[in-house]
């Protein structure tokens, strides 16, 4: 099997990893990076989120191996005002989808403030980040605990 | 008892920090899927491809043969009992001669990586005689009939609305699959970390299974990502202890997402057909129902949900005159057993749907019709149980209808059902407000031994006071965690306080279901707390505990607590019951069955387009009585979980069954209300204590489920003038 070599929050790792596998299970199975959850393995739920190159990728849809020299960085590797916010504003309660939503939530801010429209964008120049910019930029990470209020409660106080 | 300590931080009433937010949110947290251990390997379960099938022979030559492989077992490995269950004996650890629903295991593996293990399951031959199966709960065998008799079975009344309803299966749904860890030990037994809602009962059903002594069998629980009853029953507890035994190595498994639809019992589907007669001015005469619920293959907790559903199936309503009948029967299909709400969510949309088709009979307002027929302190139940507590039905219904009207739409796109999706301009959106109450026990009932156990204990840590709780009581993600801390704060007035690891080496907690863990092991916690430092003023002759310090009944300072302390750590262990249920008679149906009522209030808004059956909710407003907010922001995080998971049951989840057979066992066909369904919610907390409860407390987890669905589906009623007597509601339920 080929070595990979991956870059995980500043640091390199390598795993003998088949080539199908995918960058979540490269993480939690070959490397013990376990922050990063998985909820469904087919992209509709989003436990899996984690940023590469600051951009935040669904990790079960991704093969380990397209991500050779990317900059990746998993729960593990942030520390972000959002962190504590979620817990301030009870932005979770059993904390499954949790490292995802703030991993989503770290993407959506930058991708935000690089200009990127939502659906929900109203005009294209940069403008506050709304409630329902919020709503409509998270839709793809599911929390079945239903935390969602806190979520966007907390991710509101950072971004504002 | 002495009284309360008062003015420590974090203590009841109060909203602390949950005590494991912080490893939540740095990935830290380490859950039942994340567990590891030295020379593990992996299971993973056959399961059975029919919903009927006799099983002519298991062939597993070709999967023992596969480089990797440790073990391949079925039921002839099972050394113990060969069946578990809740409430009846009848489960299957594996597959024993046929198979009765679809995904029933049939045999498990063991291999060194996990892939390895499905290949290996998948090269068993299993030679199926397939059999015809039932999957209409009527055609089934039945399981348990509740009756409930109160008043003249042969009233009329002026007006009388008669409905038939239907509730589809509902899942879970918990993010965090199936999972744990078994550790074969040097005592011959088993050590499993296991994500559970109840670990001794685990405990004892796994025990059983194995042919070992409870105490060869020790749970410790593992992180577990969301529960909502789908933990209450068994999944790979045995499985993995069984592979662990016969291959002398840890075995971890981890169910995926299409196997976890598969690995736990569902919400009851049910068929309800209702009669209520009411006078002209709107006063219940009479209510007649039948409640049919599929229990599926396997009894699990059906007993216990048809009686929820029959004894709460009139709703929060006086009625003198009650014919009820509910039922649940065997079938084919899936077993069905807790999910939050249990039994009182499916009867609820029904006698919530018939009171506002009540209300339109008597060209009455919705709301007023409720509060014509709201149950109130000393109401009597149909079972003859008078209503102890506070009742607050009325005012509930009068908070969510006094609240502002949700604010009108802009006609902006972004905000149609549908959003930017929707190809209309709006021409076909209508808005609709819709109402729900319900009512729901609170803890185990019909006189089950309900009890929970806690020990605490008090010592020096570093010279300062500190409290070590330590129960059995399963953090769901609901923050009892950080309850049980702020009451033992609030009872021995110290800050520092740590919960231990939930495990079976101290006595049962019961279960994380029916909303009783706050009331429950709340109440043991503080029962223990109490014990404690009745002892510590013991040593002094102290009479009550302030500021740290021991008083004498005059007031005057005996002593310092650390000091006291210092003589030795404090600990106590007391098993709590609540005052006693008692069984409903089997004819009549008549008993005080519950020990606690809690009640909530919904009012839905939504837009509906009515050409594309496009529903937006728009806002929901809910009132929930919760008698002493212990931690009021855990509280509201209760109601707009439970809000949405009922708003999931009104409009888009359901388990899609073909004879038997699961259709969507994924989350992109199971679908869960994301951040863009849930509206922007209202909640009125109100307080009033419960007399007999710890703190006057009221369980919280399961009321807001009940009444959001029926007042969703109100709703949508209003905007589109539909019977809509099915949920969940499809487009083509509305454009139809
Ligand atoms: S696990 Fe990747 S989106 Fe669900
Ligand atoms: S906190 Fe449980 S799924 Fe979001």
């Amino acid at each position: 099997m080929p070595e990979l070599r991956l870059r995980i929050n500043g640091e390199d790792h390598k795993a003998d990893v088949a080539p199908q596998v995918s960058l979540l299970d490269v993480l939690r199975e070959h490397l013990w990076l376990t922050g990063t959850k998985k909820g469904c393995d087919q992209g509709a739920c989003g436990a899996c989120t984690v940023l590469v190159d600051g951009r935040r990728i669904v990790s079960c849809l991704a093969l380990a191996v397209q991500y050779e020299g990317r900059e990746i960085t998993t729960i593990e590797g942030v520390d972000h005002p959002l962190q504590e916010a979620f817990v301030r504003h009870d932005g979770l309660q059993c904390g499954y989808c949790t490292p995802g939503q703030i991993c989503s939530a770290i993407g959506m801010l930058s991708e935000h403030a690089a200009g990127a429209p939502s659906a929900a964008t109203e005009a294209l120049a940069p403008e506050a980040l709304t409630p329902a910019e919020i709503r409509e930029r998270m839709s793809g990470n599911i929390c079945r605990c239903g935390a969602y209020n806190g979520i966007a409660e907390a991710i509101q106080e950072v971004a504002s | 008892m002495t009284t309360v300590e008062a003015g420590v931080a974090g203590g009841v009433g109060t909203s602390p920090k949950r005590p494991d937010g912080g490893l939540k949110v740095r990935g830290e947290f380490a859950f039942s899927s994340d567990l590891w251990a030295d020379d593990m390997l992996w299971g993973a379960t056959l399961r059975s491809p029919h919903p009927h099938a006799r099983i002519r022979g298991i062939d597993i030559t070709a999967a023992v043969a596969l480089p990797g492989v440790y073990a391949v077992l079925t039921h002839e490995d099972v050394p113990g009992a060969k069946r578990y269950g809740l409430e009846i004996v009848d489960q299957p650890v594996l597959a024993m001669g046929e198979v009765k629903y679809q995904g029933e295991p049939v045999a498990v593996v063991a291999a060194d990586h996990p892939e390895t293990a499905r290949r290996a399951a998948a090269r068993i031959v299993v030679d199926y005689e397939v059999l015809p199966a039932v999957t209409e709960a009527s055609l089934g065998v039945l399981l348990r009939h509740v009756p409930i008799r109160t008043g003249d079975p042969d009233a009329t009344a002026d007006v009388v609305v008669t409905g038939e309803y239907q509730v589809g299966m509902q899942d879970q749904a918990f993010l965090g699959p199936e999972s744990g860890l078994a550790v074969p030990a040097e005592d011959g037994g088993v050590d499993l970390y296991i994500a559970t809602q109840w670990l001794h009962v685990d405990q004892k059903q796994v025990a059983d299974c194995l042919g070992l002594p409870a105490e060869k069998v020790r749970l410790t629980l593992a992180g577990v990502g969301g529960a909502f009853g789908a933990r209450e029953d068994l999944s790979m507890q045995v499985h993995a202890s069984l592979l662990a035994l016969h291959t002398g190595r840890p075995v971890k498994m981890v169910y995926g997402r299409e196997e976890s639809f598969f690995g736990h019992v569902h919400r009851h589907p049910a068929t309800m057909w209702y009669e209520h007669g009411a006078t002209r001015d709107g006063k219940l005469v009479y209510v007649k129902a039948k409640i049919v619920l599929d229990g599926g293959a396997y009894a699990s907790s059906s007993t216990a949900v048809a009686a929820n559903a029959a004894t709460l199936g009139i709703g929060p309503y006086e009625v003198p005159n009650v014919v009820m009948d509910a039922s649940v029967y065997y079938t084919n299909n899936p077993p069905c057993g807790a999910m939050r709400g249990f039994g009182a969510v499916q009867a609820c949309f029904a006698y919530e749907s018939q009171m506002d088709k009540l209300a339109s009979a008597l060209g009455l307002d919705p709301v007023e019709v409720r509060l014509r027929n709201a149950m109130t302190t000393g109401s009597r139940m149909p079972t003859g149980q008078i209503v102890e507590g506070p009742a607050p039905v009325a005012d509930l219904l009068i908070r969510v209808r006094s609240a502002p009207p949700a604010p009108e739409g802009s006609g902006d796109l972004r905000e149609m059902p549908g959003g930017v999706s929707n190809t209309t301009h709006g021409e076909g959106v209508v808005r609709g407000i819709g109402y729900g109450i319900g009512i729901k026990n609170v803890a185990f009932s019909e006189g089950f031994d309900d009890y929970a156990t806690a020990r605490v204990r008090l010592e020096l840590i570093g010279g300062e006071p500190a409290v070590l709780v330590h129960t059995a009581a399963a953090e769901v993600g609901q923050g009892l965690v950080t309850v049980q801390a702020q009451i033992a704060r609030t009872e021995l007035g110290v800050e520092r306080v740590t919960v231990a690891t939930a495990d079976t080496s101290v006595g049962s907690a019961g279960s994380s279901s029916a909303s009783r863990q706050t009331y429950m092991t709340g109440g043991a916690v503080r029962a223990a707390c109490q014990a404690v430092r009745a002892a510590l003023l013991a040593r002094v002759g102290g009479a009550r505990l302030d500021g740290g310090k021991v008083l004498s009944d005059s007031g005057a300072v005996i002593a310092d607590l650390a000091s006291v302390i210092g003589d030795g750590p404090i600990e106590e262990t007391v098993e709590w019951r609540h005052r006693p249920t008692y069984p409903l008679d089997p004819v009549t149906g008549q008993g005080n069955a519950h020990v606690q009522y809690a009640f909530a209030a919904h009012r839905a808004t939504v837009d509906v387009d009515v050409e594309l059956g496009l529903v937006r909710v728009v806002e929901i407003v809910t009132a929930q009585d919760v008698g002493k907010a212990v931690n009021p922001l855990a509280v509201e995080g209760q109601i707009h979980g439970g809000t949405a998971q009922g708003l999931g049951l009104a409009l888009m989840e359901e388990i899609q069954m073909v004879d038997g057979i699961v259709r969507n066992p994924s989350f992109t066909d199971y679908l869960i209300p994301t951040i863009l369904d849930m509206p922007p919610m209202k909640v009125d907390v109100l307080e009033m204590a419960d007399p007999h409860s710890p703190y006057g407390l009221r369980g919280v987890g399961e009321p807001p489920t009940i009444s959001s669905t029926p007042a969703v589906v109100a709703a949508v009623r209003a905007a589109t003038g539909k019977a809509l007597t099915r949920v969940p509601v499809r487009p083509e339920h509305i454009v139809g």
